[in-house]
């Protein structure tokens, strides 16, 4: 079983935009390869260099921190789980944000990573805060279901399902798909396409 | 039973269980590999001492990273020639059938799956990539999936996942000439938004979409994700038979019949519930063309780039950016901007029929100094037919390059780049800052036809203009 993921806490980093898409996240040259490590370096790799040492990924206040807080449809575009890998890699274990594009937040989950989402005027009083004092200590709990930043305190959202996939630490889905073997077999039998096609498919191998 | 859509039935009919998260565990028809976003899934298999549990149901090919001029191998890119051996021993250790360069069905991975009579209706498909809706242009529900899911799917084949609702897009009536399915999508985008889509699937619906032919419903359903919707379909119908009959993994004889009343009976009930419809009117749908960095900043080909101040509150930062980036001035027109490169090709427009109507416009022309133009077919067999028409020769004659298939410049993971902050019109899907291979490239999202149209003027064009100059000369 996976680890239970409840409070992240630790230190919050700004990134203010819509639309920031897995692209941007993660340039699809970085794409070039068959594991996820190294990819920590990369993330927001063309932005930085653009931002000349000014994209929150580079100052010099925000290393070390761990909860990203973004606007609106974050993450939109691919589904490569690059994407979250890469903040993961780098060393972000929760994202807060206005939303989020489905594949993007579904990859996050994946890997044990929350996204929890907020309204945009919360996201904008945590992004002022941590613009004006980087060190301040930041909390998302997923009991509660608030996000905690210096003395500012708000409700956050999540999918129901989602949530209880991470505080219960079973986020990692392969092992519960698993178990369900003789489901998933009579599931197969009821479908008409397998007969027909699992005979091409036998033949034409 | 109650009316239901499409949706809900494919949906039902694969459903597994419940998960205790509250999640469905749906199982997955077809699930599709390719280089980029499987070897992970492979090694995470490895690391847990798992099988995959129904092999003939994965199929693979390699695409994104694929050289378009010297497919020698090994490639030239370590990087790519590392991923291309990754996923043959993974292939062959796992007994997953492989279109590899040179079979004779290699292509991206949305081309080669229709072509082979793998997507069929009534399946859910699964792959590594978010333009998996396309499929859903058979009346499939097909889907993106990240890595961690891929691996679901090989060791479980099946995912866990929450129901989407269903959106009816209705476009009804005729296109006007020069409007192409790929207008039609842009359009949607550009009305709905770029996060309209998210928590939906999109069902295509009305006289526009039955009338239009597979490939292009293919182009329409296979950008419902840029408009935030991870699935789109369009209900099976004769249409759908006919492109499907004969092919290699089509059923045959007896099974054909069995399939095609099952099919039927999957379509939307008549009285189906939506939780959301939203119709236009083909007739006012028009050449569009992005001039931003995101798919939702469309415009009518003879409109000019939006004023931030006229649009609403929340699109007024993006387009800042969108102008920095492009360097476009509010309140010009879009057309007569002047194009570096024009690519014809990728997972929305790469097909025998895109290619056609391409070569109509190229055919007897040049394309415009100081341009560089090429035409990347989405797979072996749209090449090999591309070439049995004589397309090749068109387009080479007209200027441009014709080059082996593969995704190309719709990302540039191979060497196919923009350089610098040269400008591109581009029969792709994506207008990001920074798909096209460069940083600070620029990229045009149309159809084809407008693609070609740009090429040989040198400039962003009305595609209209040069049917009316082809009917008076
Ligand atoms: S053609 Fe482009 S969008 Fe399609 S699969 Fe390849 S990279 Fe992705």
């Amino acid at each position: 079983m996976s680890s239970e993921v409840k409070v992240i806490e630790g230190r919050g980093i700004p990134l203010v935009g819509n639309d920031i898409d897995t692209d941007r996240i993660i340039p699809a040259r970085f794409l070039r390869c068959v594991t996820f490590d190294g990819l920590g370096e990369q993330a927001f790799a063309d932005d930085r260099v653009q931002a000349k040492g000014e994209h929150p990924f580079d100052q010099p206040q925000y290393q070390g921190a761990n909860i990203l807080v973004v606007n609106g449809n974050f993450g939109c575009g691919s589904s490569r789980e690059h994407a979250p890998q890469a903040l993961a890699k780098w060393g972000i274990q929760a994202v807060v944000g206005e939303s989020f594009a489905e594949i993007f937040f579904g990859n996050c989950v994946a890997i044990g990573i929350p996204g929890v989402t907020a309204e945009p005027t919360t996201v904008k009083q945590l992004q002022t805060i941590l613009q004006e004092n980087p060190q301040a200590s930041i909390t998302v709990d997923l009991d509660a279901m608030q996000v905690h930043c210096g003395d500012f305190q708000a409700s956050v959202s999540m999918g129901e399902g989602s949530r209880q996939m991470l505080t219960t630490g079973t986020w990692d889905t392969c092992v519960q798909l698993l178990a369900q073997i003789d489901p998933i077999r009579a599931t197969v039998a009821k479908l008409p396409y397998v007969d027909w096609d699992s005979r091409v498919v036998a033949t034409s191998l | 039973m109650s009316a239901r859509t499409l949706f809900d039935k494919v949906w039902d009919l694969h459903t597994v269980g419940i998960l205790p998260s509250g999640q469905t565990q749906l199982f997955i028809g077809l699930h599709l590999i390719h280089e980029v976003t499987s070897p992970q899934a492979f090694a995470m298999l490895r690391e847990r001492g798992l099988k995959v549990l129904y092999p003939d149901r994965t199929v693979a090919t390699v695409d994104h990273i694929v050289p378009t001029e010297n497919q020698s191998r090994p490639f030239a890119d370590v990087l790519a020639e590392e991923m291309m051996q990754a996923l043959e021993n993974n292939c062959k250790e796992y007994g997953v059938r492989f279109y590899n360069i040179g079979s004779g069905s290699q292509g991206i991975v949305h081309v080669i799956a229709p072509e082979l009579g793998l997507t069929q209706p009534g399946m859910t498909i699964a792959c590594g990539d978010s333009h998996t809706s396309t499929h859903g242009a058979f009346g499939a529900i097909a889907f993106g999936i990240g890595t961690s899911q891929v691996r679901d799917v090989l060791a479980s084949q099946t995912l866990a996942l929450s129901k989407l609702k269903v959106r009816k897009i209705e476009v009804n009536g005729k296109l006007p000439p020069g409007v192409y399915a790929k207008d039609v999508i842009l359009h949607i985008i550009r009305t709905l938004g770029v996060k309209g889509g998210v928590g939906y699937a999109y069902e295509f619906a009305g006289t526009t979409f039955e009338q239009m032919s597979m490939e292009e419903r293919m182009t329409v359903c296979n950008m419902s994700i840029e408009g935030g919707a991870r699935c789109g379909y369009v209900n099976p119908d004769e249409v759908t038979y006919e492109y499907l009959k004969g092919r290699d993994f089509a059923p045959k004889d007896a099974e054909w019949d069995k399939a095609v009343s099952w099919w039927n009976s999957l379509r939307s009930d008549e009285d189906a519930v939506y939780d959301d419809v939203v119709t236009f009117d083909a007739a006012e749908i028009a050449p569009t063309v992005t001039w931003g960095i995101t798919p939702g900043q469309g415009i009518a080909v003879n409109e000019v780039v939006p004023v931030a101040d006229t649009l609403p509150e929340s699109e007024k930062a993006i387009a800042q950016e969108a102008y920095r980036y492009m360097d476009f001035t509010p309140g010009t027109p879009i057309q007569g901007t002047k194009v570096n490169v024009c690519f014809i090709g990728s997972c929305t427009n790469g097909r025998i029929s895109d290619l056609r109507e391409a070569a109509k416009f190229a055919k007897g022309k040049h394309v415009a100094q100081g341009v560089k133009a090429f035409v990347v077919p989405g797979s072996e067999r749209v090449k090999k037919e591309a070439e049995a028409e004589g397309l090749d020769k068109i387009f080479l004659e007209a200027g441009f390059e014709w080059r082996e298939p593969g995704c190309s410049m719709c990302l540039a993971m191979n060497p196919d780049k923009l350089q610098g902050t040269q400008l591109s019109a581009s029969s792709s899907n994506r207008n990001f800052k920074g798909r096209q291979g460069s940083s600070t490239g620029r990229t045009l999202l149309m159809s084809p036809a407008m693609v070609v149209a740009a090429a040989i003027k040198g400039e962003v064009s009305d595609v209209r203009e040069l049917m009316l100059q082809e009917s008076v000369s």
